[in-house]
């Protein structure tokens, strides 16, 4: 039968915050997006006070002095490095793993024993080794396990694996706007005819559901009764950052055919980098051996680049994930997958001037004349370079990608 | 001691990638095999056990110096380790990060310097040890 488990890290950004600076521990921690401009994650001390997801920062600026809250810039080379960490330990939990964001990620589980013991263990492991609390989420369809994942900080241990015995209970306590797919219009229509859990939602007839909510809501009820019938991609394309990471069909040795596979992945991220409007701050590639191969040498590295200036232009997007790749290449590696995660998403409007200038069609022929007139550009870009570059103000040093930003252990 | 000057020492390439050629003395025609550069010692490999739980910290002191830790070394954390009395670790302290030795004496927990100077800080009893990770390897520049 399928198993899935979704394992997601606890308020990450804020997490990695944590992990170098412990006197941090049991306070309340934000982070701010890019340019300082609001809340974007928050430790739990944090969401008590009060502080929403997406707030403004000057409007909350005040609460926040009062209550001692620490604010933080947000750090994406610190963020994308421990992702590929984390990442990098679930891979080695599940013969598939699928990356679906930034802080989380689909394992398959089927046909283990004891699939819950082995959660624990995946869990204390991702702690002891990265400092990152994560909390597990089974089922049957992924639906299922990304509802018990949203349910599993609530129980014991940190993983919760919804089954047919215990569904009616958990479900009654997942508010319907909380299930993965539903929207705020289809909430308020649920609402009008009484449907306010999950629970609520997976005891709909299969068939009102499609005449409702059409193909994708009368899935949505068969994945909440435990049914796997969707790829997750068709209920939730995540937003803030964008993974695309595919398997091989076999064991790839040669460098171009993995910068093939690699530049094909940016192509198809970066188009729903542009369809949601947004430019890319940050990007991070990793590169995966098959871990259960034991009779083969192991590699699976990560490497991530906070870009000069922000883009969704797909040439540019593809150069700087060759530029990671080549830079993490070895040979003597069978690798069985690539991917590209494009993260820090600004919204194309928020742009500098000049980055907006060099944007999309205009690039095209900015691109052209550069390479006719060579050291000038790029001798003119740099002199913008600091009038256009992001707020910043507080961010920490990025500890693990730089060698002079490390942290410092004292001998005193 | 004696030393002879064989040349120049190649300074632009980079650490992590010295390459490592296997060469016989030729007693005939060289083989065309064995020119082949066999690839390229990493330093990573013998510092880095589990890549996704090794960070590196700057030292700042010299209360380690005993164990060979001096002020501005690199050392190697594995947090995969698990800790034990006699390991040297990154424990945190009032919120900071400190290299220590970790003692048992009974059931008393310290956090011992390699250094007359400083004293040991004893920590009470194991559970309230904050281990960061376990210290591996020392870079220590010469200069």
């Amino acid at each position: 039968m399928a198993l899935f488990a979704l394992a997601d890290c606890n308020n990450f950004y804020a997490s990695c915050e944590r992990v170098f600076q412990p006197r941090l521990n049991g306070k309340p921690v934000v982070v701010l997006s890019n340019n300082d401009g609001c809340v974007i994650a928050r430790s739990e001390e944090a969401k008590a006070l009060g502080i929403g997801m997406g707030d403004v920062e000057f409007k909350v600026r005040a609460m926040m002095r009062t209550h001692g809250v620490q604010v933080f810039s947000s750090n994406y080379a610190l963020y994308g490095d421990m992702s590929g960490r984390v990442m990098r330990i679930l891979g080695d939990a599940a013969p598939h793993s699928e990356v679906y964001s930034i802080d989380e990620c689909f394992l398959d589980f089927a046909g283990m024993t004891d699939a819950k013991a082995h959660a624990r263990k995946v869990r204390e492991r991702v702690k002891q080794w990265t400092g990152i609390p994560i909390s597990i989420g089974m089922g049957s369809s992924k639906v299922l396990a990304k509802a018990a994942n949203k349910l599993a900080k609530k129980a014991t241990g940190g993983v919760l694996w919804i089954t047919p015995e215990n569904a009616d209970e958990w479900l009654e306590l997942l508010p319907v706007e909380k299930v993965w797919g539903v929207g705020r219009s289809l909430t308020t229509r649920l609402a009008a005819v009484g449907i306010t859990t999950a629970r609520g939602l997976r005891d709909v007839e299969p068939r009102w559901a499609r005449q409702e909510m059409g193909v994708v809501g009368e899935r949505l009820v068969l994945e909440l009764r435990g049914l796997s019938c969707m790829e997750i991609e068709e209920v939730a394309p995540p937003k803030k950052n964008v993974v695309c990471a595919k398997g091989f069909g076999r064991l790839l040795t040669d460098r171009n055919e993995v910068e093939e596979a690699l530049a094909s992945y940016v192509d198809i991220a970066a188009a729903k980098v542009r369809a949601q409007g947004s430019v890319v701050g940050t990007m991070q590639v990793f590169l995966q051996t098959n871990v259960f191969r034991e009779d083969m040498p192991q590699y699976c590295p990560h490497r991530v680049a906070v870009l000069g200036e922000a883009t969704a232009y797909t040439p540019a997007l593809i150069e700087h994930a060759l530029r990671l790749l080549r830079a993490m290449w070895r040979e003597g590696f069978a690798f069985k997958k690539v991917g590209v995660m494009l993260l820090d998403l600004r919204d194309s409007t928020q742009l500098s001037l000049f980055e907006r200038r060099n944007n999309e069609a205009a690039r095209l022929r900015l691109q052209a004349a550069a390479d006719q007139l060579g050291d000038l550009v790029r001798w003119g870009s740099m002199g913008f370079d600091k009038s256009w570059r992001l707020r910043a103000e507080r961010r920490t040093p990025r500890y693990t990608t730089r060698l002079d930003e490390l942290p410092t252990a004292r001998a005193a | 001691m004696s030393c002879t000057l064989i040349g120049l020492a190649v300074e632009t390439l980079p650490l992590h990638r010295l390459p490592l050629v296997q060469a016989r003395v030729p007693g005939g025609f060289p083989s065309p095999a064995e020119d082949y550069l066999e690839g390229t010692l990493k330093l990573d490999e013998l510092l880095v056990k589990h890549p996704a739980a090794t960070f590196l910290m700057r030292v700042e002191g010299d209360s380690m110096i005993g164990a060979g830790i001096h002020n501005g070394d690199l050392i190697v954390v594995d947090r995969a380790i698990e800790p034990a009395t006699g390991k040297i670790v990154v424990a945190v302290l009032d919120g900071a990060f400190f290299v220590k030795r970790i003692v048992v004496r009974g059931d008393r927990c310290f956090l011992c310097s390699e250094n007359p100077k400083f004293k040991d800080v004893e920590v009470g009893e194991w559970a309230s040890l904050d281990v960061w990770g376990v210290v591996t390897n020392v870079i220590h520049a010469l200069k």
